[in-house]
């Protein structure tokens, strides 16, 4: 697997670019409102976190560190290490995401492929109605309106936070719909354009049955536009996951990738985009390899 | 300009416009440009005035109400849709600039520059665009704007929104890349493509005259696409405090400013359902525009490739 | 039956996605027969059963929003508003916050003894004052954690506090290299004698704040600055931690070793860490949160309405918004053009139509009534004054005016409806034309202090009850000054005070200082005393008062049942 052995050295390219990159924006983690109690406290302060170091030095002991697996300590959660908040709120996250992307699928798939099986139908005008609420309405609208809808004014969830399944159903909703709408519409191409090929009319000229025609042959193949767009779904998805869990009070990674930045945490934000790197490269990978699966033409 | 009858832009056009959704898309983003462009010049209100009346809801004298400074809505909608629209075409023409030239640039090369630059594209798929888009943009906001500030302080404003728009169609041209290069890789065998190499057509040439029609339609397709993905993702970062600058107005802030209604003591929702109402319309009617050149671009009578 | 769900909830959840991903698995199977997608379906369930694990936890007595997460809870370190309370529930010093007020009262320490000249402090502690884990809280410890806290290293940006004790300034400076040479010293096991600088009338109240909170030292000792991160933690405070979960809550337990302990009530408190104000209202209207105590976390443009509403409280808070003037460059190097400036700001009409919680409009840097104090009442609206000085300047009717720009940090959509306000009084009235420039907030720091803008928004919030934490950051050289303005007659001022005993002939002094501050000098405006707002519903939650440090010590809370 060339790809396999590739992700490393991407990651390191990530790794060098971000490190360089974000030393460029002024302002650093420990500006405060309040001036620091003298010189001597700011100087300790700096020293402690190896600041007054040489860049090049700063990067050669990050880099060490990384390879041992130590992310370092967050620059502004000085109570925690990178690894530490990365520990807690991962599992969150990706739960979060698993089940987001659960949905969409749940009910882009089946939505898409009726869509384009009853043109006219209930089911086309179904998906036509939730790809205008899930491509028209940002997350961070689409979030508080069900918050308000479902969880204030009609009281059936909880309006934040994480915890028992109930908390998990509204924020997935919000990340899921949005994404949903999305698969629907691609798996609905998919299909109408399988539907006409005469791939299709040779499986109906064997004398399948229907049900066996358009789950055995149509199905797999209108998948592939789907599964090739996972990729960038998933990228779309982590971005879209920050609004919901600053929405929903989710203790995700979310809240740090954003906030990171603006407080100048380096190593957060250098821990964040490796995660994020990581996650990005083994899900895409996983995306063409069951692309390569899926679909019998790519694999001859 | 080729007449031929059947040549694939006729084509593509006659299917296009057998489309409903999509020509009525056409229309409504006509009308709203028009509207948008001329309206603020033909209406006397002026989209920064404030006055003493805030938050008055719909009515005669203010269409779509005011906000807390007494501003007129609807004319701050009109401005916002313009800037929006702006923002969304350049960013997408950005992003369409840089990823046809790469992918023009790595497919015709092939070989190892193709595997270095593919590589680099996937460095950059690996890093999470939001953090690329905040830095350039904080670095713009700390860096030049001081630069700027002393030579030419009025086109600060300017140069603010192109960075924003140059900063959008950076992220999004990764994607458009991969594609102008598969299609530029199988068009590279075509004979006709070998056929001006071997008369000695010169390869910029090459590329202007032979690859870019073709790669018309895909090109087209994905530009209708992109412009609402980056009119989204400004909405987005006006919800984080980094989109256009007050008192500038794109639908994105006017969005995020309003999501606030979304609470149960007071609502006054003017202030989000007109600019979330129009920007969906906006959205809708693009991706209709998009889809509907897609399907004529890409007949699927199931003889088209 | 939902409620009975909720108490098996964790085991259905999981039930429910394994059976989910089994239906798909089989699905596809039906597409690609083969024993490998059942593999994979089997994996992906467990993966989601592991991930999915989440006990629910029961409802605290008492659940609290804290605003955003806290940068460290180590009282000696920290330095915000969330991060001091927490810390105040879990930690306490020689005094501590009277709720009803926010005056002192004996904390660790019972009683104590000022000499006639103001100078030296007795502190007596109590001998059944002990850490959670056990261990007395003595005297040693005391002086121990107060050399730690000035000590460079440690890196405290409190340590500040400590320039009224003898020796304090030098070894937080590193003048003096040896800690032990501040002015405290434990006498015995449990007295404590500080000598101070200067007769400082404040000093019972600086006592109650955090950085002078009494650390366990062996703790410190054997874990270094981790310490706080121990499990158990050495608390003294009223709560003891039981589980820290970043980004979502702080689950506290009552201190059975408090010496006040008979007085709490609640035995679980969660403290909630959130950033999104109408979520936390949501929550709060939803009844899963009692209180809400920090401003920040409560929707600014629904601050009129919720105040209006008998579970949100409003008070006058020890806070004030001003305008800082750069001093060094154009066009405000010229203290006119700055006096024109600050006289043609119609501040009332930003508190009547932007800010809209009934703070007061005020020309000066320090709130009124701070500690019994009346501040001057600085440059008033008087926009025809505001053009003849101009005027006087060499800008008549504005003319031949630089294009300024006013800086403001993008945190609160009120910098910059109040940006836009001055924006257009100041053409309105001077003919001025100016930019706006939000900066994002670290940026916004830089930039202020590299005295790299030219008027900038501004606001600080007192660490106590007294006027000098206000005037002292306009010291020539105090960090917190960031206009680039010197003057030996304000620090002179400010010194004579300080050495002052008399309260009311210090005051007098203060008050000339600041009049020359806000209304001959002007490197600084004020618009505006803050208005602080906490929701907690009376019928719920009891042992909260108002008072104008925002103080609500945990040792008083309560959950009224019915």
């Amino acid at each position: 697997m060339a790809r396999l052995a590739l992700i490393p050295v991407l990651l390191w390219m990530v790794a060098t670019l971000s490190f360089f990159l974000l030393r460029a924006v002024p302002g650093g983690p420990f500006d405060r409102e309040r001036a620091p109690a003298s010189r001597e406290a700011e100087a300790a302060l700096k020293a402690r976190y190896h600041w007054d170091e040489p860049l090049w030095r700063q990067y050669e002991r990050y880099l060490g560190n990384v390879i041992r697996g130590d992310l370092g300590p967050s620059l502004k959660y000085r109570d925690h290490s990178v690894n530490d908040l990365l520990g807690q709120t991962v599992p969150v996250s990706l739960s979060l995401g698993a089940m987001a992307f659960g949905v969409a699928i749940g009910l882009g798939i089946p939505l898409g492929a009726l869509a384009a099986l009853k043109r006219g139908g209930w089911a086309d005008y179904a998906a036509a109605g939730l790809t205008l609420v899930g491509v028209c309405v940002p997350v961070f609208v689409l979030g508080p309106l069900l918050v308000l809808v479902f969880g204030l004014w009609l009281g059936w969830f909880p309006v934040a936070l994480w915890g028992p399944w109930q908390n998990a159903v509204l924020p997935t909703l919000t990340l899921g719909l949005y994404f949903a709408a999305r698969v629907a519409r691609w798996m609905r191409e998919g299909m109408l354009e399988v539907l006409r090929s005469p791939h299709v009319q040779t499986a109906r000229a064997k004398g399948l049955s229907e049900t066996a025609v358009i789950l055995r042959h149509v199905v797999p193949v209108a998948l592939v536009p789907v599964i090739s767009y996972t990729g960038p779904m998933l990228a779309d998805l982590l971005t879209g996951s920050f609004v919901v869990e600053n929405v929903f009070q989710i203790p995700g990674t979310g809240a740090f990738f954003i906030n990171s930045f603006f407080s100048r945490d380096y190593t957060m934000m250098m821990g964040m985009v490796l995660f994020y790197s990581v996650l990005l490269q083994v899900l895409n990978l996983m995306s063409d390899l069951l692309l390569r699966w899926v679909d019998p033409r790519i694999r001859s | 300009m080729n007449t031929d009858p059947s040549s694939p832009g006729r084509l593509a056009l006659r299917r296009f416009l057998r489309n409903h959704m999509a020509v009525s898309g056409v229309v409504f983003l006509l009308l709203i440009a028009a509207v948008s462009v001329l309206g603020p010049g033909v209406l006397a209100t002026d989209p920064n005035q404030r006055s003493d009346s805030p938050f008055v809801p719909p009515g005669a004298s203010h269409w779509m109400g005011t906000d807390i400074h007494g501003r007129d809505l609807f004319s701050r909608v009109l401005v916002g849709t313009r800037i929006s629209l702006l923002v969304g075409a350049v960013g997408a023409g950005v992003s369409v600039l840089i990823g046809v030239t790469w992918g023009l640039v790595s497919g015709w090369r092939g070989g190892r520059t193709d595997a270095w630059m593919m590589r680099l594209v996937d460095v950059l798929y690996a890093l999470p665009t939001v953090v690329w888009v905040m830095l350039t943009l904080t670095i713009f906001e700390t860096r030049c704007v001081g630069w700027l500030s002393e030579r030419w302080p009025a086109s600060i404003p300017a140069f603010r929104l192109a960075a924003m728009m140059v900063s959008l169609g950076s992220v999004s041209w990764l994607t458009m890349a991969r594609i102008v290069r598969a299609q530029v890789l199988s068009l590279r065998e075509r004979p006709f493509i070998l056929a001006a190499q071997s008369i000695g057509v010169p390869p910029v040439r090459l590329m202007l005259r032979h690859f870019l029609p073709n790669l018309a339609g895909v090109v087209i397709v994905y530009l209708t696409l992109t412009v609402p993905a980056v009119v989204l993702y400004e909405s987005f970062l006006s919800f984080l405090g980094l989109g256009v600058r007050p008192p500038q107005a794109s639908l994105g802030t006017l969005i995020a400013d309003g999501a606030s209604q979304l609470n149960p003591v007071r609502v006054r929702w003017w202030l989000l359902v007109f600019p979330a109402g129009l920007m969906a319309l906006l959205l809708a009617a693009l991706n209709g525009v998009g889809e509907g050149l897609r399907s004529a671009f890409e007949p699927r009578d199931g003889n088209g490739n | 039956m939902i409620h009975s769900l909720v108490q098996q909830n964790a085991l259905v959840r999981k039930t429910g996605v394994f059976c989910c991903l089994h239906w798909w698995a089989g699905l596809f199977e039906f597409l690609r027969p083969g024993l490998s997608v059942r593999a994979f379906g089997v994996v992906l369930s467990v993966g989601a059963w592991v991930l999915a694990g989440c006990s629910p936890l029961e409802r605290a007595d008492l659940v609290l929003h804290n605003g955003p997460e806290p940068e460290t809870i180590d009282p000696q370190i920290l330095t915000g508003q969330a991060d001091g309370r927490i810390a105040s529930a879990l930690f306490e010093g020689l005094t501590r916050f009277n709720p009803t007020n926010g005056m002192a009262m004996p904390g660790l320490a019972s009683h104590w003894e000022i000499s006639s000249d103001g100078l030296t402090y007795l502190f007596f502690l109590r001998p059944e004052a002990r850490w959670s884990t056990g261990e007395h809280i003595e005297a040693n410890e005391v002086v121990w954690s107060w050399r730690r806290a000035v000590t460079p290293a440690t890196a405290a940006d409190y340590a500040s506090q400590f320039f009224c004790i003898r020796n304090g300034r030098a070894i937080v400076n590193g003048e003096l290299r040896d800690a032990s040479q501040l002015g405290a010293e434990a006498l015995d096991a449990h007295t404590v004698r500080v000598h101070l600088e200067n007769p400082t009338p404040y000093f019972l109240e600086l006592m109650a704040s955090r950085v002078f909170f009494p650390v366990p030292r062996w703790a410190v000792e054997r874990w270094g600055d981790h310490w706080i991160r121990a499990e158990p933690l050495p608390c003294s405070g009223p709560y003891q931690l039981l589980s820290w979960r970043v980004n979502d809550r702080f689950c506290l337990r009552r201190n059975p070793q408090y010496w006040d302990a008979a007085q709490v009530t609640a035995e679980r408190i969660d403290i909630l860490s959130g950033d999104n104000p109408s979520t936390a209202l949501n929550l709060f209207l939803n009844g899963e949160v009692d209180l809400i105590s920090d401003r920040k976390i409560i929707p600014g443009e629904l601050g009129p309405e919720l105040a209006a509403r008998p579970d949100f409280h409003r008070f006058d808070y020890l806070g004030q918004d001003f305008i800082r003037f750069n001093t060094t460059r154009k066009p405000f190097q010229d203290a006119r053009v700055r006096r024109a400036v600050a006289m043609a700001l119609d501040r009332s009409r930003i508190t009547a139509h932007i800010t809209r919680m009934g703070e007061r409009p005020s020309a000066a840097v320090t709130p009124a009534g701070t500690g019994g104090y009346h501040p001057p009442a600085g440059l008033s609206y008087d926009p025809a004054t505001a053009r003849r000085l101009l005027a006087e300047a060499g800008y008549p009717e504005g003319r031949g005016f630089p294009a300024i720009e006013y800086a403001f940090n993008v945190g609160s959509r009120i910098y910059e409806q109040t940006g836009v306000e001055i924006q257009s009084m100041l053409r309105e009235h001077l003919g001025i034309r100016v930019e706006l420039r939000p900066l994002e907030w670290k940026t916004y720091l830089t930039e202020m202090s590299a005295l790299n803008y030219d008027f900038i928004r501004g606001s600080w919030v007192g660490d106590y009850d007294d006027p000098m934490t206000f005037l002292d950051c306009f010291l020539s050289d105090s960090g917190n000054n960031r206009t680039g303005w010197k003057d030996v007659r304000y620090d002179r001022l400010l010194q004579a005070a300080a050495a002052e005993a008399d309260p009311q002939r210090r005051l007098e002094i203060l008050r000339e200082a600041e009049t020359l501050l806000v209304e001959e000098a002007v490197p600084v405006t004020g618009l505006y005393s803050h208005v602080g707002l906490y929701a907690a519903d009376p019928r719920k939650v009891g042992g909260i008062w108002p008072n104008r440090m925002d103080e609500h010590p945990f040792f008083s809370m309560r959950r009224i049942r019915p």
